[in-house]
């Protein structure tokens, strides 16, 4: 069977139903053990105190907002060259769950700021790049919301999420870009393995992150069903406005 | 039992406080938002079988 048989609506939320259980399940087992084991089982590090403890949090909520938009990217570019309305819907469902870890990681990251760099915000290359990005989450969302057309609505924000794209890729490697500022290179460097977080603070941070990547796909898979119900009724409503 | 946070003790907790509020507005607003599409559909469909068996 194509994956493209799942942009049908219905086989769509078939098998969404089947996949959230586990996911919730999942999701709610990996954050509450990345959480709790960083939170109560961790000592505290020998430069930043007790304060390393918000890694818990900062780290998986950054990740998952730059990832959250580069799902919407893709969903985006699907519905730009299929015209699926599965993945137009899809990307509009994750844009406010992308905002939320996009706040997340601006206000976890000031509050453990202050102690550390002795300042809240700074316009550093990484903070701001993060900041613009929050605010094209702001600017997507209301711009589904602003227009009337659910197809152009879904075309202008397939659009807006190509552009705001640079500023997704920007967030992730501006220190390695302008290398400057106050923000350190990514902990967790995936590709080249050379993490520079011990082992004691790092197995808790990659539950919390997978606990994070897994609670972000169960809130895309339910919004989307509820787009896709609104849509429903919508298209129901209008057809029998017109007697049809 | 609640670990010594030293000094930071204020901004740890606020981190943790205000990163739980966010997500439980987040998954707030998507049950109930979940939960009123899920109503709304299923009246609209009921009206609609009711116009169909009208019509029929």
């Amino acid at each position: 069977m194509s994956i493209w048989s799942y942009a049908n609506p219905v086989k769509f939320l078939a098998l969404s139903a089947k996949l959230q259980p586990y996911l919730w399940g999942a999701a709610a087992l990996c954050v509450c053990t990345g959480l709790i084991w960083g939170f109560f089982g961790t000592p505290d590090d020998y430069r930043q105190g007790s304060t390393v403890k918000i890694i818990y949090l900062h780290v998986p909520s950054a990740l998952m907002a730059i990832n959250a938009w580069f799902m919407m990217l893709l969903t985006s570019l699907i519905w730009l060259v299929r015209r699926h309305h599965v993945s137009a819907l899809a990307a509009r469902a994750a844009a406010p769950v992308g905002l939320v870890m996009t706040l997340i990681a601006l206000i976890t990251g000031a509050i453990w700021g202050q102690p550390m760099w002795g300042t809240w915000w700074a316009w550093d290359p990484r903070l701001t790049s993060f900041l613009i990005l929050f605010l094209f989450y702001l600017g997507y969302i209301a711009l589904w919301e602003a227009v009337e057309d659910p197809d152009t609505a879904a075309d202008l924000t397939s659009v807006l999420c190509l552009v705001g794209s640079v500023f997704a890729v920007l967030s992730r490697y501006a220190v390695q870009f302008w290398n400057q500022g106050l923000h350190q290179g990514t902990s967790v460097p995936v590709a080249t393995g050379g993490r520079t977080v011990d082992d004691v603070f790092f197995v808790p941070l990659a539950i919390s992150m997978v606990g994070f990547g897994l609670l972000f796909v169960a809130l895309v898979l339910y919004r989307t069903g509820t787009e896709i119900r609104l849509r429903r009724t919508q298209a129901l409503r209008t057809r029998m406005e017109r007697g049809l | 039992m609640m670990p010594d946070l030293g000094k930071y003790a204020a901004e740890v907790l606020s981190a943790y406080g205000a990163s739980m509020v966010l997500l439980a507005v987040l998954l707030a607003v998507t049950l109930r938002r979940g939960r009123a599409a899920r109503a709304g559909l299923a009246q609209v469909e009921a009206e609609a079988k009711q116009e169909t068996q009208k019509d029929g």
